[in-house]
């Protein structure tokens, strides 16, 4: 049996108000926050990023496996914020967590499904036999420019996923993908900003790929959305994961527990990640969860996953919910401060 | 600076101590002789937990240029679990700190060498 073996979380602790953002560019964050389904994000210390964020939510996942770390034979870091353009984050973590030299690594960018893809590669290594254990990791500090509407979003955190053969807490059952060449979200080399197709994008980019990959995993699996407990989709916003999900006909019980960006924002490579942790930290034994990731550019990954006899034993504290629930509210003067914003003399 | 921190690496991304297996003594930094049991000594490398308490701290209100951005920070002496004491920073609200407060590693940056340069990572503290 192949899939989650444990799991890691990480999410910085400053946060800031949709409401704070509004009030500096002249909206009414009331409405905004409604809109978007967003009441607050995370947002990163000044020591904080992508690989730190990525080592802490390693390190978490391996300490909760109680495995030597030496077992890890794969480090694969999905994110659209690497710190280096050239030099990978994997090999940071690597290190940190001490898996040793022998291992598989790269990192991976697929907007912000580039964290599911690298369960996807661990899985089909598990299965192969290639390797004993592998860590895909999804983590961002994203960014969105001054004034534009994804400085509501665009935030910080990660999640690890230890995925193997042994002393597996939820089965991997299925995967499958959905890809197309579709320009709604890029950012090219050196700018510090993403640029994007606005609001119209949504359809063509988001509910297409989402839904497509989702009735493809129900058809191969054969099931429907009654055999879920839970389902999370990829969560840009608190709308089109709600929204997504009622087309597909699951309910808003079903996505509840891993609905976490009203909280903490869009964690970009984190966000379907941290959904399915969040998740994860509720699921009882035979429950199954559905996760679709979706990742501009564009593509969607679909997971049917259920949980062993072994989540029951497994150690589940501090919950994701009580991550979120911590934060220290930041105004908007030391959030562009925090986010560098401000360029020194 | 780059070949110097390079080697360093694995010491400054985690707590390797060494322990003295004769009489259970651990040394941060590591040691390779122990000094109470000399000829006797048994060393071996182990990983620390992380995990203490603040032994005393103090507010840096004037920092130097590369910590300009964090001040006012806190600079820790922290009694890690298996004895040995470290002096790092604790990255916390300077109010919130006091005296026997528990701690644990974090994974943090610890500076740059400018926008185009090499980025450093090292083990800070933050409250447990
Ligand atoms: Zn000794």
């Amino acid at each position: 049996m192949v899939g989650i073996v444990s799991y890691g979380t990480y999410i910085p602790v400053y946060r800031i108000k949709a409401e704070e953002i509004a009030r500096i560019w002249g909206e009414d964050g009331e409405v905004i926050s409604r809109g978007l389904g967003i009441k607050q994000k995370s947002v990163p210390a000044l020591d904080e990023d992508t690989a730190t964020i990525a080592v802490e939510a390693a390190r978490e996942a391996v300490s909760r496996a109680k495995i030597d770390p030496s077992e890890v034979d794969a480090v694969y870091v999905g994110s659209e914020s690497h710190p280096y353009a050239v030099k990978p984050t994997a090999t940071v973590v690597g290190e940190a967590v001490g898996v040793g030299n022998y291992y598989f690594a790269a990192d991976l960018e697929f907007a912000c499904k580039a964290g599911t893809a690298g369960m996807q590669i661990c899985i089909a290594m598990a299965r192969a036999d290639m390797i004993r254990y592998g860590l895909a990791i999804g983590a961002d500090t994203s960014q969105g420019a001054p004034g534009d509407p994804l400085e509501y979003s665009a935030s910080a955190g990660g999640a690890a996923f230890l995925i193997g053969r042994k002393n597996v807490i939820a089965e991997v059952e299925a995967t499958t993908s959905f890809t197309s060449d579709t320009p709604d979200f890029w950012r090219r080399e050196g700018q510090p900003y993403p640029k994007h197709g606005g609001r119209f994008t949504g359809q063509p980019a988001y509910f297409r790929h989402i839904t497509s990959a989702a009735k493809k995993i129900l058809e191969e699996t054969g099931l429907k959305p009654s055999d879920f407990a839970y389902a999370v989709f990829h969560q840009p916003n608190g709308k089109f994961p709600t929204r997504v999900a009622k087309m597909l006909g699951f309910s808003k019980e079903q996505i509840s527990p891993g609905l976490v960006v009203p909280y903490i924002g869009n964690t970009y490579s984190g966000s379907s990640l941290l959904g399915l942790a969040a998740t994860l930290d509720v699921v009882k034994p035979d429950e199954r969860i559905l996760l679709v990731s979706f990742g501009s550019g564009a593509g969607s990954d679909a997971f049917v996953i259920r949980a062993t006899d072994s989540i029951e034993s497994f150690e589940r504290e501090p919950k994701v919910l009580e991550k979120i629930e911590r934060g220290i509210y930041v105004d908007y003067g030391m959030y562009v401060k925090l986010r560098r914003k401000i360029k020194m003399a | 600076m780059l070949p110097r921190f390079w080697r360093k690496i694995k010491h400054r991304y985690n707590l390797i101590a060494t322990k003295c297996e004769n009489c259970g003594t651990y040394y941060y930094p590591p040691r390779n002789l122990c000094p109470k049991c000399r000829r006797k000594s048994r060393i071996v490398e182990v990983k620390l937990s992380g995990k203490g308490e603040v032994l005393s701290y103090s507010v840096v209100h004037e920092a130097p240029e590369n910590m300009k951005d964090q001040k006012p920070y806190v600079v820790a002496m922290i009694k890690l679990d298996e004895g040995p004491v470290i002096t790092s920073q604790l990255v916390c609200d300077c109010k919130e700190v006091r005296r026997g407060m528990r701690v644990k590693a974090a994974f943090r940056r610890c500076g740059e060498e400018g926008d185009a340069g090499i980025i450093y990572y090292c083990t800070k503290f933050v409250p447990e």
